[in-house]
């Protein structure tokens, strides 16, 4: 929190609310969290009209002061001053859609009783006008007491009119204001609300129907339904396909790091902690940027423009089957990416028990982080086995089929995981499905960079905090106390000794010790299993040359059969990681019983898979 | 007649509303969606292979999805909308 007056941006959900944070506030946002919830708090700084800055707030979008779901209450208590970790805000800007007046002016007029100094901005004027709609901003002002400014996020006048009138009504301001819930009756406000947008509606000729028109085909229950599928296959074909070269420019900067190091420093301690446990071990990670990026790419165009509700409205038939709603598909889609946010996002699910099902299930899709695990193993066992059988036509499409299976095996996991829940620990009513869907819109370029921005640097900040802190962790286990001549390093090492006992537990289901040894730190982050391998087997090779100048998937080739390969791969499908997601999961569900029963039931999961695959393997001779 | 017998694109508004078949949050919410007595009402698509997924229907301004048992609850009457308790009519 800064030092400066604080001023609350607040609207309805699709009321153009975050482009107009982003034009107001630019690239300088700050992403935060409120205590004790999980709900994001975006913050910006502004300058009135005579420079002085104030810090803007963007409040989660809801349709009134009566919450229906975490992220719609925290609207409330900041409102109300009764927000932890936020002071009463000294002005609100409230966001109406000027094309839905009747229905947003409902929760203006709620806003504006809270007798906070408040303007109102009369959002899209553009869309409203291109579908023929004429409003007058003066009689709107005069019929609500607070300025209204018309306002198109793209333009600036509208922006500045903004600016001065928020200066005018915040110096304006007299006393302490102690706002209180109105206690008007919400038919009394809807009425109040349309016969206010009747007195601002000039003139008025019948709407467009662009956005039904495409919902024809898009929301068809066939052909929209082919065309979502055909959209996620060619988000996660993008996702692999347009990440190779990026990736391979930021891997050739990680090597020539690498080479610079063992330029420069003397071999030594320290040479070695920065070469095995720094550059290889960040490094192994951060060439994974390109393909998170990507991922959200999607999935911020899908948000953005509209779809996403209609992805949600299509897969609804198939969700409530195993007792959830078409809502827990985004959050789930969002999970692919990384099932922190993806379980964040669950807070615009209303019901409880859907929601806690969509939480304890949102582990199972396939994060980012593990496309790295899958990536090594994948290309050190799968095309190796090809080329001796098939031939080389063969061996890609074995690759990407060994892929696709295991995305689809989270998939299926989740999908009887949520049936089974459903039926045993979160039984009950099923919460239904009611959506707003939102007018399609076409993405302003600056909302989806800004969006990406934030992505990329919670990544790195990860990549430089949490995965940097394991692995120094790691290597100092693994390198002390130094082995005597003739013994094998990391088997020596406080870290091997860990191993050695966990490998009792695993043994059974194929795990080697490196997986052993691996298995702790990637309860930090999936990708550490990487970078964790790549550290231990750059430590045991010492200063033997042909062992290091060897590549990571050969190594592996050498030391690990077909059997165990898959059955890590399996493990990994299911195991309960990262210690992010049982973080998010403790702050969502307010403690710790719903995280220790998701670690309890995924750890199962992921033993009986590994333990059946490695089973089947050995059986079937690999 | 139900809202989900009423055929697509066919101008109606709402009759009644039997606000005992939904809960308490999911009644507040239709309301927050500006669906009461008297609405302008036009079901738009009906989603899921086998006729059993939600409909999405244009309330006043706003198009929004609910499931069939939502629908269900809600009363409607085909034709224009009385004078007096008329929503924003496109």
């Amino acid at each position: 929190m800064s030092g400066f007056p604080l001023v609350a941006l607040v609207g309805n959900p699709n009321a153009g609310k975050s482009a107009l944070f982003n034009a107001l506030t630019g690239a300088r946002q700050k992403l935060g969290n409120y205590p004790g919830v999980t709900v994001e708090r975006k913050a910006g700084r502004l300058s009135l009209a005579d420079g002085r800055p104030v810090e803007l707030v963007d409040l989660p979008g809801t349709y009134s002061l009566s919450p229906g779901s975490p992220d719609e209450q925290v609207t409330r208590d900041v409102v109300l001053g009764r927000q932890a970790g936020e002071k009463l805000p000294d002005a609100l800007v409230v966001v109406v859609d000027a094309s839905n007046l009747d229905n947003h002016l409902r929760f203006a007029l709620e806003l504006i009783a809270l007798g906070l100094p408040t303007v109102v901005a009369l959002n899209m004027v553009d869309l409203a006008t291109r579908d023929g709609l004429e409003l007058d901003a003066a009689v709107l002002s005069r019929e609500l007491g607070v300025p209204v400014i018309p306002t198109v996020a793209v333009r600036r006048r509208g922006l500045d009119h903004l600016r001065d009138a928020l200066q005018q009504a915040m110096d304006g301001a007299g006393g302490m204001i102690r706002p209180s819930a109105p206690d008007r009756d919400f038919d009394a406000l809807r009425l109040e609300a349309r016969r206010v947008a009747r007195a601002a509606i000039v003139r008025e000729t019948p709407s467009r129907r662009l956005t039904s028109a495409v919902d024809r085909v898009l929301l068809h229950p066939v052909a929209g339904f082919l065309i979502l599928l055909a959209l996620l296959f060619v988000m996660f074909q993008a996702v692999f396909s347009w990440a190779t070269a990026p990736a391979d420019l930021l891997e050739g900067w990680v090597t020539a790091l690498g080479e610079a190091v063992t330029a420069t420093l003397p071999p030594g301690l320290v040479h070695d902690f920065l070469l095995q446990g720094v550059v290889g071990g960040v490094g192994a990670v951060i060439v994974f940027l390109p393909q998170i990026l990507i991922l959200f790419f999607f999935i911020l165009m899908l948000e953005a423009t509209g779809y996403m509700a209609r992805a949600a409205f299509l897969m609804d038939a198939l969700m409530a089957r195993v007792g959830l709603s078409g809502r827990a598909f985004i959050p789930l889609l969002s999970s692919f990416a990384c099932a922190v946010p993806g379980i964040m996002a669950t807070r615009t699910i209303a019901d409880p028990k859907d929601r806690l099902t969509t939480i304890l299930i949102a582990p199972l899709m396939t994060c980012s982080a593990r496309l790295p695990v899958y990536g090594l193993i994948i290309a050190a066992f799968i095309p190796a086995r090809d080329v001796y059988e098939f031939g080389g036509g063969w061996g890609i499409g074995l690759q990407g089929l060994v892929l696709f299976a295991l995305y689809v095996s989270g998939i299926v996991g989740a999908m009887l995981a949520a049936w089974a829940l459903r039926l045993t620990v979160t039984r009950g009513q099923s919460g239904g499905f009611l959506m707003e869907m939102p007018k399609y819109q076409w993405p302003r370029p600056q909302d989806i960079l800004i969006g990406l921005w934030q992505r990329a640097v919670i990544f790195l900040k990860r990549a430089g905090t949490i995965i940097l802190a394991t692995n120094i962790v790691l290597w100092v286990l693994a390198s002390f106390p130094q082995a005597p001549e003739g013994r094998s390093q990391v088997e020596y090492s406080i870290a091997g000794r860990i191993a050695s006992g966990i490998h009792v537990l695993v043994a059974p289901i194929g795990f080697n010790r490196d997986i052993s040894l691996a298995l702790l730190p990637t309860m930090a982050a999936r990708e550490v299993a990487v970078s964790a391998i790549a550290t231990v087997y750059a430590i045991d090779a010492g200063d033997d040359e042909d062992a290091v100048s060897q590549q990571l998937g050969d190594r592996l080739q050498g030391r690990w059969s077909l059997a165990t390969a898959l059955a890590f791969l399996a493990w990994f499908v299911f195991a309960p990681q990262c210690i992010s997601t049982i973080a998010v999961t403790r702050r969502e569900t307010n403690g710790w019983k719903w995280p220790l029963f998701m670690v309890g039931y995924l750890f199962v999961l992921a033993y009986a898979a590994a333990g059946l695959t490695y089973w089947t393997a050995t059986a079937a001779g690999l | 007649m139900r809202l989900t017998d009423l055929p697509l694109r066919q101008p109606a508004y709402v009759d009644m509303i039997d606000w005992s078949a939904l809960s308490p949050a999911e009644g507040q919410r239709l309301r927050e969606f500006g669906m009461c007595e008297g609405a302008s009402v036009e079901a738009l698509h009906h989603g899921g292979l086998w006729g059993r997924g939600p409909i999405a229907c244009k309330v006043g301004r706003m198009t929004i999805a609910m499931r069939r048992a939502h629908a269900a609850a809600i009363e409607v009457r085909t034709g224009e909308v009385r004078t007096g308790e008329q929503d924003v009519a496109a």
